[in-house]
């Protein structure tokens, strides 16, 4: 089912994004997912950043695929905000707006005249999302809100990847990510707030929040545990807090993951009593040693024996599959997560969809992000 | 001003992470949340300690997904209790639910079965893998779904097997997602009156998380991503990006252009022999040698101050200790003490300038039972 045949939560709503790259586009993205029209408002030379960030040699229709990935299905409008007129068009289409969305630093939108309270002024029911690297305030406000780097910054280095190793980032941008999910919510609620108030309201987020937030189950442990650096287990480490047998095991022909287990079952399953010998307190106390014990006995067989044997006992593990691996499961197309997008000239490409489903029905459009500037004639000339 | 979602009445049937913590963000932003749990010992998260720290008997973690909510305790296959959960139901404008697929429908606790108790109910519920496809019935576990879905290949270097993220991304991603759905729903019920059924799962979170990469994989002849021989971040990106060994600690260095970075390390024929953009992915391993030579000569506090200075995006990697002690982390005042000692984190959304306050740890398993059949007249 695509977006015509259900009532989308937030069709009639009109976002305007003035943010490149990453968080600001992928929240907005979800909004336009959600049903919202969204228009970039970007610079006449070259536009958004991202179009120009070619990786892997892929593109489509001159731009980026990354930039497809993350503005499908939206507008675009050219205007140069130190431009007066420009500014003036902007502005207007403020007033038709619902919200905003910038990520500038700290301070950028005040200069032009487009901070909050500026914008608020010209439309109070507007809701303006912010977000920033490192929060308004403090040290590091003016450093370059990059996801490796605040990763880097928060601490999530030591968390993936095991006791030896260096610290080991998540190999993709897991904090950008989170960071729209967080505007995302600020925006929706202040929204519903609105219908209510008829007010709108300023949504800030940051990078580094988001990192705290991400880790905040674990970050939870280590302030209430005497400020102690958790260490990552000696190998198959898949969370530094969790007991044995909470890992990755190499087997003959792949890996395994293998999750909360009690010792005394593990031990029956696997036919080492002395994995049972050290007693449920030793899965903390004892983690490495019992780790290397299970995984002497997993690197033996092959991955498809250890499931026959653990799933049936209703162990919680599973294969470590790569992509080749997991697209083609019957698990990864069940879930139909995989659509195909067409940009104005109608090359085609194939792209994720939004992991939301809405009354059952997969949000799916087809559309490929606009060319610079495709809408700036359409949109600024309409009456407000 | 008030919270935005002030009045909104969230009744949670979840557990652990993923459910708990959608509605710890529906919390944050001002609703009211009643967890209904099983009278035999609750939500299983209260008895899963991951270290040895625990308040009031449950566990640390418990306590972090779950300050400020309210619980009933109610036996959802007694009738006498599921009548009660019903009556709640008929009360609330949002129900959460995160058992595996078919349990709701056995229970008479489905979207259709809640519906029919409250026509405009917003209904959110996250699986594993969905509710269909042969992995249905798998343990919609965090470190399994990450098995399943790739992510394992991105993070750590090339001669390392599948590194997972060490933070529970899929438990937490599902439930932002789910959040979001909600409060466009909840957005669209203002509109319009209609509920909305809305659901997630932990595999499409994780799909999600890697929609950049999986859509160059799924438009470039499925060609993998390759991990680095070492300091690997990101398997499309080209040098320099990374993470490197220096005298003293290690350095992050994000997308900078080589020629730069070299004038910045004071050597500006380092990379000769590797010009043009194609160089620096191709070479990436090399180029990587080159650099962390170079940075070995001085500790990443020093390289970190020159080359920030110097317009070069880089970070040192700071461990929990440094970073709590970062005047950075203290600015953005995230941490909060509740009930006395217990430290916990407050929501990463500011409303008009200020964060949502932490006010209490999670309640005991039937804390507010009596309260609540009284208010809701179960």
């Amino acid at each position: 089912m695509t977006d015509a045949a259900i009532d989308l939560p937030l069709k009639g709503l009109r976002v305007l994004d003035f943010a490149q790259f990453l968080a600001g586009p992928v929240a907005a993205l979800r909004l336009c997912d959600l049903g919202a029209e969204v228009i970039k408002i970007e610079r006449p030379q070259g536009g958004d950043l991202c179009r120009a960030m070619v990786v892997n040699d892929q593109r489509l229709d001159g731009d980026s695929l990354v930039f497809h990935t993350f503005n499908r299905g939206k507008k675009s409008v050219a205007a140069d905000l130190k431009n007066p007129d420009d500014l003036a068009a902007v502005r207007r289409l403020i007033q038709t707006a619902d919200v905003m969305i910038h990520n500038f630093r700290p301070g950028v939108m005040e200069r032009i005249g487009l901070g909050y309270a500026d914008v608020s002024a010209l439309n109070p029911r507007i809701v303006y999302g912010a977000v920033s690297g490192y929060g308004t305030n403090g040290p590091w406000r003016d450093k370059p809100g990059q996801d490796l780097l605040v990763q880097s910054l928060s601490g999530i280095g030591w968390l993936s990847g095991d006791a030896d190793d260096g610290p080991v980032p998540t190999g993709y941008a897991a904090l950008d990510v989170a960071t729209a999910g967080n505007l995302v919510q600020g925006i929706l609620a202040c929204l519903l707030r609105r219908a209510v108030s008829n007010k709108g309201g300023l949504v800030e987020v940051d990078l580094l929040s988001a990192a705290i937030d991400m880790t905040f189950e674990q970050f939870t442990c280590f302030l209430n545990d005497k400020e102690t650096q958790p260490v990552r287990h000696k190998s198959g480490n898949a969370n530094p807090y969790q007991p044995a047998p909470y890992g990755i095991y190499k087997t003959v022909d792949g890996y395994l993951a293998f999750a909360m287990t009690p010792l005394a079952k593990v031990a029956d399953l696997l036919g080492a009593p002395e994995i049972a010998a050290f007693g449920q307190e030793g899965a903390f106390s004892h983690l490495n040693e019992i780790k290397s014990l299970i995984a002497e006995i997993f690197e033996k067989r092959s991955t498809q024996h250890w499931l026959d044997l653990l799933e049936p006992a209703g162990i919680w593990c599973a294969p470590c599959l790569d992509w080749p691996g997991f697209v083609a499961t019957e698990g990864f197309r069940a879930l139909d997560p995989v659509q195909t997008i067409r940009s104005e000239q109608g090359t085609e490409a194939k792209t994720t969809a939004c992991p939301i489903r809405i009354d059952g029905a997969m949000l799916k459009s087809g559309k490929g992000a606009p060319a610079l500037g495709a809408h700036t004639d359409e949109l600024i000339a309409e009456k407000v | 001003m008030s919270a935005p979602l002030d009045g909104i009445l969230v009744v949670d049937f979840s557990q652990f992470l993923s459910g708990p913590y959608a509605s710890l963000q529906l919390m944050d932003l001002g609703a009211r949340v009643i967890k209904v749990e099983n009278p035999n010992g609750g939500d299983l998260c209260r008895k899963h300690y991951v270290s040895e720290t625990q308040i009031d008997g449950d566990s640390t973690i418990f306590h972090a997904i779950n300050r400020g909510k309210q619980s009933i305790a109610l036996d959802l296959k007694a009738e006498v209790d599921l009548a009660k959960a019903r009556r709640l139901i008929a009360k609330a404008d949002i129900v959460i639910q995160n058992f595996r697929p078919g349990v709701v429908e056995r229970l008479g606790l489905a979207y259709e079965s809640a519906k029919k108790i409250r026509p405009d109910i917003i209904y959110g519920s996250i699986s594993g893998y969905g509710e269909m496809g042969d992995w249905s019935e798998a343990p919609g576990q965090d470190l399994l779904a990450q098995a399943r879905s790739g992510v394992m290949w991105l993070s750590g270097n090339a001669g390392n097997g599948p590194v997972p993220i060490g933070i529970p991304i899929a438990d937490i991603t599902a439930g932002a997602n789910l959040a979001q759905g909600i409060l466009g729903a909840l957005f669209h019920h203002a509109r319009t009156g209609q509920g909305t059924f809305v659901q997630t799962s932990l595999l499409e979170a994780l799909i999600d998380l890697q929609f950049e990469f999986l859509t160059t994989y799924c438009n470039n002849g499925a060609t993998p991503p390759q991990r680095l021989e070492r300091g690997s971040a990101h398997g499309y990106l080209a040098s320099p990006y990374g993470v490197y060994r220096t005298q003293e600690g290690h350095l992050a260095l994000a997308m900078t252009p080589l020629p730069k970075l070299a004038q910045a390390l004071d050597a500006p024929t380092m990379f000769d022999g590797f010009e043009g953009t194609l160089a620096s992915f191709h070479s990436r391993d090399a180029l990587f040698r080159i650099i962390e030579a170079r940075l070995r000569s001085r500790p990443a506090a020093d390289w970190d101050r020159a080359l920030g200075a110097a317009g070069i995006w880089c970070a040192k990697v700071l461990d929990w200790p440094e970073v709590l002690a970062s005047d950075a982390v203290q600015s953005l005042d995230m941490r909060a003490r509740v009930a006395g000692e217990f430290e916990v984190f407050r929501s990463p959304i500011r409303m008009n300038g200020r964060r949502p306050d932490a006010h209490s740890i999670a309640p005991r398993l039937n804390a507010q039972a009596e309260d609540i059949c009284r208010e809701f007249d179960l």
